[in-house]
């Protein structure tokens, strides 16, 4: 069984981000660029369900500019055996990268579909469920334990909801988006990184897949949330009370 | 005249001070009788006696302070603002200075007390007793002080008043900053005054164009690299106590710190100090030029000084430009020859991008695996005997990441490396990172630990570990790592307890062979009071009363290494 894993080029977790001046989106320039948090743990749980014999090869999938490159590597790094990169300029939304990646998946024909539950710049959500609707496939989503069953077919999700742990079980081929208890990514070591130059990374185009990109949405404006005020130390408990009745009004 | 020479030293009688965990405050005439009497301090001019009797105080002292103390004291190793101890008798290779307080510095008395809050506001005079525990202790809890009074000013026209009553007073004083340095430097000997600058930490000014920070001396190093971070500029130094330690206490202790190797020292980034002298002089060294040859340039003096020759109350410091590409490998080598020859092949194949280079030890490994919450190993499970850290910081992503990578594979194909690891984003950098940070917290928790921080050729850094460990055996854990880039090893012998038969087999040593082999027996860490006496190891007799007689020229009251006895001679 194959798994395709898609892994998403974001700006790094640990850095400061700052809205650009025309507030047109937020400063990508001269950042450090890297790995989706979430789309780490989605193939690091395909790598560990391949080391478990279960599958027999992990496909690692990335959009976007010509640096999405650098994403792929590091994900073969880690250990996927195989990268696509569909080069695509522009914003790509995410119905327009669910579209791109039904396309894949009739290309590859994978047993299941790993992706990270949300990216953390647009923090959208949506589109493991897009491209399970388009696929009409079944979809665990926010998935905190992932427990594959080859002889029947089907995978356990335990999944995060509000209420506490729902357990699924999904028929393959299926998709996976995974949440942060998942799992611990490992990281790069030098023997895979050397390994990881000779796997091949083939190149496609939204053209090549008969997509068409075009976005009903527009990113009108990126704002900062307001800074949050300094706190003021009264200095008695009448100011205290003052200020409570007075200028909080919640007494 | 006298009187101006005679309060030059503010060291004074120490006596059951540390001993006595709930004694903490000491009458001057209760602290040199018992003192005498309960263990056998000798006031004799060259005994031998007080070596005995200095360890055993030591001793004890460190079996009340050791254990779970607390919580407040922050966690984080590094530097501080320091004062040194004059010193009754020079022992050499004696576990702590023998120390005694000098009856020529007076008690605080009321009026002292409405001096200071008339100066500084009832706010900022602090009698409370917690706040007071917190600051007579020092991080490593091996030291711990019995003053009175804790005053935290926030200008310098406030400091220059206090010193200068102090001054006339006779009062003793210790300068204190975040209170994170290793060598009981930032804490009172006994009742000084503290004067903590947490509260004078304002950034003054920056340059974006040439990059000259200029900042209050109570400001928190990691407050000012976050500060320069929006402004697209980082500090010249980081250490693991950056949460806490202030740059006051940096530049007074010349910190070296994880990226020394790329930065330099604070010699070089230092541009200028504002400095207020013991008799309350200010001097206004704060230039903020590149270039300035126009005569000594005596801000190095107190660069360094760990605050024998004055306050530090604002630094202006050039800081260099943030660079995006900053990549981590964490490696593993087989034996410590192939880690020089790493080190070696480092410099001169990342060159200019090269930013860290740190070492430890399998043991050291180990200790942080199993004493720090969080952390993982980076490398696959095996264990291998060296592990090496490599940062590279360069403006280009892309070919910072092709130098590390085709350095890295080559150092692997001829066997200098036998495993390792590449960090791909900031947050696995940063888990790396917390192995070797974290080692000093480690340290404290798993029992005594007697640290020693030395500067030594590199071929032979090792052959000290290997040396101690066949000293000590069974007894003791010895545990290495360092700044192998600058050849500064942290050399930590760790035990359940502190143990005065332990002590006997470390010192002297370990600081007879450093100064064989003319290393440093601080390279970062400064004297403070654990080292004040082995300053003879690494400076001669001369340099040492040349730079007495300096000191003896700015009048300084605060705090000296220099032994008392020389000084009590000069009044009579």
């Amino acid at each position: 069984m194959k798994i395709m894993v898609a892994i998403k080029r974001v700006v790094d977790y640990a850095v400061k981000i700052r809205v650009k001046p025309d507030k047109s989106g937020v400063e990508t320039q001269n950042v450090k660029m890297s790995m989706n948090p979430f789309c780490e743990i989605a193939l690091e749980e395909a790598l560990r369900i391949k080391e478990s014999g279960m599958a027999s090869e992990v496909v690692a999938v990335s959009m976007g500019p010509a640096q999405c490159v650098d994403t792929l590597r590091t994900g073969l790094a880690m250990g996927a055996d195989r990268g696509i990169h569909v080069e695509a300029t522009g914003a790509l939304f995410p119905l327009s990268v669910a579209k791109l990646l039904r396309a894949l998946v009739e290309v590859e024909k994978p047993g299941l579909l790993i992706l990270g539950k949300q990216a953390i710049d647009d923090d959208c959500n949506q589109t493991g469920q897009m491209i399970a609707g388009l696929l009409n496939w079944p979809q665990g989503t926010f998935a905190s334990k992932v427990v594959l069953d080859k002889e029947k077919h089907e995978v356990m999700v335990d999944r995060e909801i509000d209420g506490g742990l729902e357990t699924l079980c999904l028929d393959l081929p299926a998709v996976i988006t995974t949440d942060l208890r998942l799992n611990q990514p490992r990281y790069a070591t030098l023997p895979n990184i050397m390994k990881a130059k000779s796997k091949v990374i083939k190149k496609f185009t939204p053209q090549d897949l008969n997509v068409e990109i075009k976005s009903d949405m527009e990113v009108v404006q990126v704002t900062e949330p307001p800074k949050r005020k300094a706190g003021v130390i009264v200095s008695s408990v009448d100011e205290l009370v003052d200020k409570l009745k007075n200028e909080a009004h919640v007494i | 005249m006298m009187m101006e020479k005679w309060r030059a030293s503010r060291r004074f009688l120490r006596c059951s001070a540390a001993v006595s965990l709930f004694d903490r405050i000491l009458t001057p005439t209760s602290a040199n009788s018992a003192c005498n009497s309960a263990f056998g301090f000798v006031n004799h001019r060259g005994s031998q006696l007080c070596n005995e009797n200095q360890k055993r105080k030591i001793g004890t002292c460190f079996h009340f302070l050791r254990g779970d103390r607390d919580t407040t004291l922050r966690t984080s190793m590094g530097t501080g603002i320091g004062s040194t101890v004059g010193l009754q008798h020079r022992c050499f290779g004696s576990a702590a200075s023998k120390v005694q307080r000098n009856p020529l510095f007076s008690t605080l008395n009321s009026d002292d007390i409405s001096y200071f809050k008339g100066v500084l506001g009832e706010k900022n005079v602090i009698q409370d007793e917690d706040k007071l525990m917190i600051a007579n202790t020092d991080w490593m809890r091996k030291y711990r002080g019995s003053s009175k009074l804790l005053l935290q000013p926030r200008s310098t026209e406030e400091i220059s008043q206090i010193l200068r009553y102090c001054n006339s007073r006779c009062l003793a004083v210790v300068p204190q900053g975040g209170n994170t340095g290793l060598v009981g430097g930032s804490v009172p000997v006994f009742d000084e005054v503290v004067i903590n600058l947490s509260l004078m930490n304002n950034v003054i000014s920056f340059d974006k164009v040439s990059g000259i920070l200029v900042c209050e001396a109570g400001c928190i190093l990691e407050n000012l690299m976050t500060y320069l971070d929006t402004q697209g500029f980082i500090m010249p130094l980081d250490l693991g106590a950056k949460g806490s330690c202030q740059i006051g206490g940096n530049v007074s202790t010349n910190a070296g710190g994880l990226r020394l190797v790329r930065y330099g020292s604070l010699h070089g980034n230092v541009l200028g100090v504002e400095v207020v002298l013991a008799n309350g002089d200010v001097l206004d060294m704060l230039g903020a030029l590149r270039k300035d040859n126009t005569g000594y340039d005596l801000k190095h003096l107190f660069i360094g000084s760990e605050g024998s020759l004055g306050i530090v109350t604002k630094v202006s410091i050039l800081t260099p430009p943030q660079l995006s590409a900053v990549n981590l490998a964490f490696l593993a080598c087989k034996d410590y020859y192939s880690c020089q020859k790493l080190l070696v092949e480092a410099k001169r194949k990342l060159g200019e991008i090269l930013s860290a280079f740190e070492f430890l030890d399998n043991l050291a490994m180990d200790l942080v695996l199993n004493h720090l919450e969080g952390v993982r190993n980076p490398l696959p499970p095996s264990m291998h005997d060296f592990y090496v850290l490599i940062e590279t910081t360069g403006s280009d992503e892309a070919h910072s990441k092709e130098k590390l990578e085709a350095f890295l594979l080559h150092a692997m194909e001829v066997g200098l490396i036998s495993d390792g690891v590449l960090a791909q984003d900031i947050n696995q950098a940063l888990s790396f990172w917390r192995v070797r940070e974290g080692l000093s917290e480690a340290l404290l928790k798993v029992g005594a630990c007697y640290k020693y921080d030395l500067s030594l050729p590199i071929e032979k850094l090792y052959n000290l570990v290997q040396e101690m460990r066949e000293r000590l055996g069974a007894s003791a854990k010895v545990i290495a790592y360092g700044h192998l880039g600058d050849g500064n090893l942290h050399l930590n012998i760790s035990t359940p307890q502190y143990d005065d038969k332990i002590l006997a087999q470390i010192e002297p040593f370990v600081y007879e062979w450093t100064s064989m082999h003319r290393g440093s027996i601080s390279a970062e860490h400064g004297l403070g009071l654990m080292k004040a006496n082995e300053i003879f190891y690494s400076k001669s007799t001369n340099v040492f009363s040349i730079a007495r007689e300096m000191q003896n020229n700015l009048d300084t009251d605060l705090c000296t290494y220099w032994n008392m006895e020389v000084r009590a001679k000069r009044l009579s």
